[in-house]
């Protein structure tokens, strides 16, 4: 539906998009994932044809973003930012407008102005000036303007931005009923959303690509080795961390121990990394329980998106060797 | 043009939605209406005196009123014409909406086309409002129409033009006051252009002279219709959306 080839963007003296290449299947939702200032605007507004790219190419559903925009145009939605709103205008009149905009027109349009409102839960505020709407109401018009051709390809850059937690979850859950029938990209910074929403990540970096998987690829690749985490606690007295380390680190298979957090004199927890594919949680508790300790907590260190993203997206240098995730807060 | 048409009357919706148009159109009727009892005025005193000398001069009330109130309307213009174009991109720059125009399926022609016309609507609606004080005429009196409306036709080609030029220094910036300030020089000095031929006899005099609104309004002024000043107008429009069209372009390019 989407194929991005070497599309690059150069402004007076900084590269903003530095040759993306990506695809993207119909019915898909694909996350954009980068910091602020990575270039994700921008590739968003080369692919919407609000401006053309440097150099490289690009087609939506078939067209060229560089020879036929009209066209391309025709089959997007797209959410910028900040919703495109008139405040001075009501609901209904804006979305009538943005429908006539796209080729609407007659029944057709006041169909497609019905549906919309309801598929967005915006049919109370439809009488309403849009100045006097609520931040979530008006990414919901905003939304809603962006569906309201039925496009084949939906182009949202942050749409949870600014919204409140519930505002979040509803939001989410309406782009996620989207898809299916349109093909969604979404750009943000937030990491849960890409684990909720998408099925597909792009992460991008300084206008570079630095990854584009599935986010459960994603995850377990960036998995190299396995990470427990483990508290451990003294039955009596306090706790000899040295003593803990000592024979935790001698098990087979254990590659580190670190103590990650003391509680208290008692105990602490430990945060163990061992080789992969290596299953070492037996060896570990009967190490705890045979030493005479307590075993109070053992569990995996799950790595987030979070963390993969800093891999990926750091600046240190070890980002690119598989996995040795200095801070799994 | 079905585009230019939508996007002209969401764009005049806008004007009236907000105080902006009803601001203008009282702020015109009340001026315009106080030039027009000035030298309505003015002529009743002028009327009387003779009368009382026993001169039977021609009194003529398309000489006398009409005549220097559309001159007038056409200075006054220049004052109004910052205030109706200052918005039409500019807002849209600052509100984010002209991502929703450009991305949408829409020509930049039909976008520019639409916002001008509708500025050039809600121009003529203020001097239809100007007009009306003429009206009294007509119940008390027997001017003649056509200079009139030959008049009119000037003030809108003269409108017209010049917002064309408001339309383009509306792309340039998001500041809706620069915007306006910047028209209301170009439109002043556009008026003053025409001051060098009066010393001055030099080639670029003249080009500067032909340059000016003014010389080109006199005709219009008098009541006499003339191609030749029509062209001009038309031209300015013309060069007015073109620059606008490639600031919209150089917009994409750069922004």
């Amino acid at each position: 539906m989407i194929t991005v080839t070497d599309l690059t963007k150069r402004y007076a003296r900084t590269t903003a998009v530095d040759h993306i290449s990506f695809e993207v299947a119909k019915g898909q939702i694909v996350g954009f994932l980068g910091p602020n200032g990575a270039g994700k605007t921008t590739t968003m507004r080369m692919l919407t044809c609000f401006f053309p790219p440097s150099a490289g190419t690009a087609t939506v559903a078939g067209f060229d973003i560089f020879t036929q925009p009209l066209e391309v145009r025709k089959h997007i939605g797209y959410l910028p930012e900040s919703p495109p709103l008139y405040l001075e205008m009501e609901t209904v009149e804006y979305l009538r407008f943005v429908g006539r905009l796209k080729g609407l027109a007659g029944a057709e349009l006041e169909k497609r102005v019905t549906f919309v409102c309801d598929r967005c839960a915006i049919g109370d505020v439809k009488k309403k000036l849009m100045g006097k709407l609520s931040k979530g109401y008006r990414q919901r018009v905003g939304l809603a303007q962006a569906i309201i051709h039925n496009p084949d390809v939906l182009i949202l850059d942050e749409p949870t931005s600014g919204l409140d937690p519930r505002q979040i979850n509803e939001t989410r859950d309406l782009i996620r009923s989207l898809a299916g029938d349109h093909t969604i990209i979404l750009s943000t910074h937030i990491l849960p959303e890409v684990e909720q929403t998408c099925e597909q990540v792009i992460i991008i970096n300084k206008g570079k690509l630095a990854a584009t998987d599935s986010v459960h690829n994603l995850q377990a690749r960036a998995r190299g080795a396995e990470t427990m985490l483990l508290e451990v606690a003294a039955r009596v007295g306090e706790l000899d961390t040295p003593l803990v380390l000592e024979r935790l680190e001698k098990l087979p298979g254990v590659s580190r121990v670190l103590e990650k957090e003391r509680r208290g004199d008692t105990s602490a927890v430990f945060e163990i990394e061992s080789d992969k594919g290596r299953l070492v949680r037996g060896d570990l508790a009967r190490a705890v329980v045979n030493a005479g300790w307590d075993l109070n907590e053992m569990r995996p260190a799950a790595m987030s998106l979070e963390e993969i993203f800093l891999q990926l997206t750091g600046s240190n240098a070890e980002a690119a060797s598989p996995a040795t995730p200095e801070s799994a807060a | 043009m079905k585009n230019a048409w939508i996007i002209c009357r969401r764009e005049l919706n806008s004007y009236f939605a907000s105080p902006i148009a009803w601001l203008l159109v009282t702020m015109y009727s009340l001026i315009f209406g106080f030039f027009f009892w000035n030298y309505l005025a003015h002529f009743a005193m002028a009327a009387l005196e003779m009368q009382m000398l026993g001169q039977a001069g021609p009194v003529n009330v398309n000489e006398e009123i009409i005549r220097p109130l559309i001159a007038n309307a056409s200075f006054l213009g220049i004052f109004f014409i910052p205030l109706i174009s200052m918005r039409l991109f500019a807002e849209e720059k600052r509100n984010g909406t002209i991502e929703l125009l450009a991305t949408s399926p829409v020509r930049d022609g039909a976008i520019i086309v639409g916002k001008w016309a509708a500025a050039t609507i809600l121009y003529c609606w203020l001097l239809l409002y100007g007009f009306l004080s003429f009206t009294f005429l007509f119940v008390y009196g027997h001017p003649d129409w056509k200079p009139m409306a030959v008049g009119f036709l000037g003030l809108f080609l003269q409108g017209a033009a010049l917002l064309a030029i408001g339309t383009f220094i509306s792309t340039l910036t998001r500041n809706q006051i620069v915007a306006a300030a910047g028209t209301f020089a170009a439109c002043l000095l556009l008026w003053v252009f025409s001051w060098v031929s009066s010393y001055n006899s030099a080639t670029w005099a003249a080009v500067l002279s032909y340059l000016s609104i003014i010389t080109h309004f006199e005709s219009f002024g008098r009541g006499v219709l003339s191609s030749k000043d029509a062209v001009y107008y038309v031209s300015v429009i013309f060069v007015g959306l073109f620059f606008t069209a490639r600031s919209m372009e150089s917009l994409r390019w750069r922004s």
